[in-house]
């Protein structure tokens, strides 16, 4: 039998960076249980707007755990209750018939409310674009299967690289710290062949910048790890950590 | 200085001394043990690290590493605290690998402070102290005489209660230094994580048992 369930929605509104914001309440009626969640506010938004108010203003683009836009705290968690998936990546069938359901923004310094629940995440493109690459043309993918890769170092770059930007692991951070993504971003390069020749320079590029940009210092809570829809692990930080302290040891 | 401009070589450093500290409590803990089996003995420690010059550079020595481990502490909090931002979520719930130590090292940190500022009037104060300044009758025994000071200390089960309480709080301390200090090393990958989980929590353990038996046997010797 199908699951039909209605509930109540308090939803963090603000207008800009500067405002205060508040929690707005909406009742929910006879919404399916395979409605996702963002489905789900696309309801709601289409009463807003039928009624002549504002929509609730929410970031997402690929509605399938790839693209890491959907960054919505759900009940105290980033991207829900669910483990290993994302927001967009849930269904209201996980939710209860009388619910209150809490969705806030990201809250963290590096991540600024642009408006309602969407946040400025572009920190993150910064760091990658102050070295998250590998600067040389590594060729075709017949190049690629010319060079040997062991398996294991195979399958640990792909879990680094797994990771979609999203920016739960700051958002879980009560440090505000960017490690997780900083290190899988270096962790994914630094194990294949063509990444490991820059390791050293990336490595100091990209912490810099977190740095610079005011993220805080990793206290190995491990709340990133838990909250991540990737599932990346901290191990990617004791990575970025040895690369780091060899590179600084070696200047 | 990456040490201080670097957000890992900030944990580095407190790492660096956490890890010192850390072995600096286990000698001081075997040293306790000594009592157990020979007061003569322990008073024979107790003498050999008075105020002589090699036992004044150890404590000089000592002391940085628990200055510079507690400025770094506060310093690290002010910054994560600005990082973090003012904004708090409404509601937020804890998953179930984050460890309760790991979120509260501070206010651990502190307690361990307060521990160690009674530690210090209850003992170094009368023994080490004492024999810097000369006086041999700051306390109610003589500079030398450890055992007494503790037999006296842990007559009253007011401070027994304190000093297991201070305890306890170290053990928290250490069950989650002990592994963060090697992650922030860079010695940990999946299989190493879980192994110096283990080793923390056996070690720490350890250490504070060996501290806390002292106190408890104290105990029950000055009820008998
Ligand atoms: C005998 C005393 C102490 C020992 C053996 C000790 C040991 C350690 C160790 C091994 C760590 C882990 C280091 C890391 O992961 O980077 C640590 C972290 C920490 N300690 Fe201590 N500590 C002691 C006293 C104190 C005191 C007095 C404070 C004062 C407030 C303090 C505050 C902290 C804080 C806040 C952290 C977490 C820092 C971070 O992870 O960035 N500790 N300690
Ligand atoms: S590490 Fe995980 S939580 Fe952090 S940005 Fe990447 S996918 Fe999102
Ligand atoms: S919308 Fe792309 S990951 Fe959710």
């Amino acid at each position: 039998m199908e699951k039909i369930i209605s509930f109540t929605l308090k939803i963090w509104r603000q207008n800009g960076p500067k405002d205060k914001g508040h929690f707005d309440t909406f009742q929910m009626k006879d919404i399916p249980g395979d409605t996702s969640f963002l489905e789900m506010l696309d309801i709601l938004n289409e009463q807003l707007v039928s009624e002549g108010k504002e929509p609730v203003v929410f970031d997402h683009d690929c509605r399938e755990g790839i693209c890491g836009m959907c960054s919505l705290y759900i009940n105290g968690h980033p991207h829900g209750p669910a483990t290993g998936a994302t927001t967009c990546q849930i269904y209201m069938r996980r939710f209860n018939d009388g619910d209150t359901i809490t969705v806030e923004p990201w809250r963290s310094a590096g991540f600024p409310v642009i408006k309602d629940l969407m946040v400025d995440r572009s920190a993150y493109d910064k760091i990658m674009q102050a070295g998250g690459y590998v600067s040389v043309n590594t060729g075709a993918a017949q190049d690629a299967n010319a060079i040997l890769i062991p398996k294991t170092a195979a399958d640990e770059a792909m879990d680094a690289a797994s990771c979609i930007g999203c920016g739960a692991c700051v958002a879980a951070c009560k440090n505000g710290s960017a490690m997780l993504f900083v290190s899988a971003k270096v962790s994914q390069l630094a194990l294949l062949p063509q990444g490991k020749s820059e390791a050293a320079r990336r490595a100091k590029a990209m912490l810099a910048k977190m740095d610079e940009l005011g993220f805080g210092n990793c206290t190995n809570t491990r709340a990133c790890e838990a909250e991540c829809p990737k599932n990346v692990s901290i191990s990617n930080i004791a990575r970025l950590n040895r690369e780091f302290i060899k590179a600084k040891l070696k200047d | 200085m990456w040490l201080s401009n670097s957000s890992i070589g900030r944990k580095v450093v407190m790492s660096v001394t956490g890890v010192a500290l850390v072995l600096f409590l286990t000698f001081h803990m075997s040293m306790n043990l000594v009592a157990l089996f020979s007061e003569d003995a322990y008073n024979m420690v107790c003498e050999f690290l008075g105020a002589n010059w090699y036992a004044l550079v150890a404590t000089v020595a000592l002391a940085a590493l628990f200055v510079i481990h507690i400025i770094y502490a506060f310093w690290l909090t002010m910054l994560n605290r600005k990082a973090r931002g003012s904004e708090r979520y409404a509601v937020s719930q804890k998953p179930k690998s984050v460890e309760w130590a790991s979120q509260n090292m501070l206010v651990l940190g502190i307690v361990v402070i307060l521990g160690l500022l009674l530690h210090f009037a209850n003992f170094w104060y009368k023994m080490q102290f004492a024999e810097i300044i000369g006086d041999h009758f700051l306390g109610e025994f003589g500079p030398t005489d450890g055992a007494a000071y503790i037999a006296y200390t842990f007559g009253c089960p007011v401070y027994v209660v304190i000093y297991l309480v201070w305890l306890l709080a170290l053990w928290f301390h250490l069950t989650h230094g002990f592994w963060s200090a090697m992650q922030t090393f860079g010695w940990s990958n999946k299989i190493w994580f879980e192994r110096w989980r283990i080793i923390g929590n056996v070690y720490s353990t350890l250490v504070v048992l060996g501290f806390a038996v002292v106190v408890v046997v104290y105990f029950f010797k000055s009820l008998c």
